[in-house]
């Protein structure tokens, strides 16, 4: 019973890091319908100019410079790079974010080399903030889910509350109106894919101290991002936050018990074959959750496409 | 007729010998390991350390055979069995005797049957193969041969010296077992499962399990379950990010225990856990780098941070490599003829300068030596990693550990 809400608590951080990664994202992509695979590699930016940031000027002046870089970056890419690879069509943006990714992982391995980065979580944060049974929760894993929360809150104000807001959201359905009516649309790209790549900066400021700094972090992240977004609905904010958060509740807790497939398929009514070693299902019959943890996200994101195809909270579109 | 054949032969192969006895030649040493991809730190590090001890060792000190000097030419085998076999062809075409390889127990299984077949078919231009890394037992057993020498102790020798200092640990009574989903990982389980249970039944392995390798974001919940399982110790063979993950998550979670490991030090990652694995990560390893094993092996580490200041000296078993072979060429008197060069590496006895003795036994090929487990800490520590100001200080060491190991090799020596 203590374990559960040991796992509650760490599945809310996994998720709530999804979320950073999944709101710039999916802002993106309602935007300019072009799915940004270098979304993660610029999470991984954030990471090292935050440790870089750390070296000279502590973890906090990291967290407030380094997503800020990251963010001026994403927008010079949309501004010098997507903006113009945009008129010849989807294909090419794809194919332009895609060696972009590769790029980055390259410039990154030149820059810092192959090695783990020590990037530590800062001292005031390094406490066991409380335990449950025995299990103890660190205090930066606390720091890490308010962070996320107020950057979930302090987004949701300015889409739904602001004029800015209601600008994007209009630019995101009827750019040519809302030009018409004399407000830049181009500068708003500029700015949403800027501001979106900053939220993935913080991630990465956030994330590397627990996940670790090195060349493969945003290969690691890359695929379940996506998968977020289209379990959540393009373009939804609330559908980011759900989903990250039943995709971190899911893998957290598959990994967390030890569930073996055969209890599953005797519970609903299938016997054990008497001998395993040659039968055909073998490998079905001897699974245990933690072996498919992670392979969980995609199954639910499939049975979502098929039941519901614009995501949990998707409109879907013409 | 026949004896006059074999007088003009030999004649002639005398002349040839000693014509290039007075001409210093250069004897060619393959590399074969990743230099580019994921791997390519742990490669490009052992080529460095490979190429320095040959011109320190040999090269510096007036080479062997009146002046014969070492050559270590790097081959990138991507870590694939596939690209290491063309590699391989390459380095033999080249005329090059000696190949050295370690990353990957998968490319030295490859490797290994190559070499037989090669050395079967061409005994002109045979080659042997020096393993400095490559742990799987199978090597020097079922697939043993007479062509592979292997350097490093292989895992279960490594396994039998960390349940050595684990069983003399009266505090442990629980221990858990987690490692990557892969043949390794599966020996290291199978390895300490075993040997657990031979030396103090009253253990109990609370948790035995794999995870996908290189595929796992957050190690949290497997540290949970570590915790809540009561373990006193954990014993992983995690290597790369996978062992960071492992660790810190494990750490950060409120485990207070030992984690015994075989990876855990070195390119990045000694810096990386810094404070976190202070007194807390145990490593096993051969070799002693604090304290130093002699003040040979302090010029030497000294001389090798001078040329590579961002390397460290974490394999000193390339060092044990290049002075053994270095050793047996002289014994021989040839570097052309390899079953010669076999035969003297064969049963050698070899004073390390890393401390203790090295013995390469014969019917297995698999090298006899200290093995020490040492602590993760930066209180004595005169040679740090990754110039973090921590490394690894030995606590105990298991001298000529697994002496008397079995072996299932049956080697069948040329005529």
């Amino acid at each position: 019973m203590d374990l559960i809400l040991v796992n509650i608590i760490d599945g809310l951080v996994t998720g709530l890091l999804l979320f950073m990664l999944s709101a710039g994202l999916t802002l993106i992509f309602s935007m300019m319908g072009v799915l940004n695979f270098a979304h993660a590699s610029f999470y991984m930016l954030g990471a090292y100019f935050a440790y870089q940031i750390s070296q000279g000027l502590g973890f906090w002046m990291g967290l407030l410079i380094a997503p800020l870089i990251v963010g001026v970056l994403g927008a010079g890419v949309e501004r010098y790079g997507l903006r113009r690879v945009h008129q010849y069509g989807h294909v090419p943006e794809l194919i332009f974010t895609f060696g972009l990714a590769l790029l980055i992982e390259e410039l990154v391995q030149f820059v810092w080399g192959k090695n783990q980065m020590p990037y530590f979580v800062p001292e005031a944060l390094n406490f066991s903030a409380f335990a449950i049974a025995g299990n103890s929760i660190p205090a930066y894993k606390i720091f890490m889910i308010f962070i996320s929360l107020a950057i979930f809150i302090g987004l949701l104000f300015i889409l739904t509350r602001t004029r800015v807001g209601m600008i994007i959201q209009a630019a995101l359905s009827y750019p040519r109106t809302v030009e018409a009516l004399g407000h830049n649309v181009p500068l708003i790209f500029m700015g949403v894919f800027g501001v979106g790549t900053a939220l993935a900066g913080v991630a990465g400021v956030i994330a590397g101290p627990v996940l670790g700094t090195f060349p493969g972090m945003a290969f690691v992240l890359g695929s379940i991002v996506f998968v977020t977004i289209v379990i959540g609905g393009l373009g939804s904010l609330w559908g980011a936050l759900v989903a990250s958060l039943l995709i971190g509740w899911i893998t957290t807790f598959a990994k967390a018990y030890n569930i073996a497939m055969a209890d599953i398929l005797n519970g609903i009514g299938f016997a054990t074959p008497e001998n395993l070693d040659d039968n055909l299902f073998r490998d079905l019959w001897t699974v245990t959750s933690p072996q498919i943890a992670d392979i969980l996200p995609y199954i639910l994101m499939v049975l979502i496409l098929i039941f519901r195809p614009s995501g949990l909270f998707g409109k879907r579109h013409s | 007729m026949k004896s006059i054949t074999k007088l003009g032969a030999v004649s002639a192969l005398s002349l040839v010998i000693g014509a290039s006895a007075s001409f210093a030649e250069t004897i060619k040493i393959a590399f074969i390991d990743p230099l580019s991809g994921p791997f390519a730190s742990t490669g490009t590090n052992g080529l460095h350390q490979f190429q320095f001890a040959a011109d320190y060792m040999v090269n510096e000190k007036g080479g062997v055979l009146d002046g014969d000097t070492f050559e270590v030419v790097g081959f990138d085998n991507q870590t694939s069995p596939k690209e290491s076999l063309i590699q391989l062809q390459v380095a033999i075409d080249q005329g090059i005797r000696y190949i050295v390889q370690g990353n990957s127990s998968g490319v030295a299984n490859a490797l290994t049957e190559a070499i037989d077949k090669h050395n079967r078919r061409n005994p002109d231009s045979r080659v042997l193969f020096l393993n400095y890394a490559a742990v799987d037992p199978a090597l020097t057993n079922d697939k043993c041969n007479f062509w592979h020498f292997r350097f490093d102790a292989n895992a279960d020798i490594k396994m039998d010296a960390l349940t050595d200092v684990i069983v003399a640990d009266e505090n442990i009574k629980k221990v858990y077992i987690i490692g990557q989903d892969y043949s390794f990982g599966k020996a290291v389980s199978d390895a300490a499962n075993k040997m657990l249970g031979e030396k103090r039944d009253d253990i109990e392995v609370v948790g035995d399990e794999l995870h996908p390798i290189g595929k796992v974001k957050d190690f949290t919940p497997y540290a949970r379950k570590v915790v809540s399982s009561g373990a006193d110790a954990v014993i992983t063979g995690n290597w790369g990010a996978d062992m960071l993950g492992l660790g810190k998550a494990i750490i950060d979670n409120g485990f207070e225990g030992p984690i015994f490991t075989y990876y855990a030090a070195g390119s990045g990652m000694t810096a990386a856990f810094g404070e976190t694995g202070k007194d807390r990560i145990r490593l096993i390893s051969q070799g002693s780098i604090n304290p130093i094993g002699s003040e040979e092996a302090r010029e030497t580490y000294n001389a090798f941070k001078e040329k590579y200041p961002e390397g460290n000296i974490d394999q000193s078993r390339i060092f044990n490599t290049i002075g053994m072979l270095a050793t047996a060429i002289e014994e021989a008197g040839t570097a052309d003829d390899v079953v010669a060069v076999a035969s003297a590496l064969e049963g050698m006895e070899y004073d390390s300068m890393w401390g203790g003795k090295l013995f390469m036994r014969p019917q297995d090929h698999q090298l006899i030596q200290d093995m020490h487990v040492g602590v993760h800490t930066n209180e004595n520590v005169e040679f740090d990693y990754d110039n973090s100001g921590f490394g690894v200080v030995n606590e105990s060491t298991i001298e000529m550990a697994g002496m008397d190991s079995a072996t299932t090799c049956e080697m069948k020596r040329p005529e």
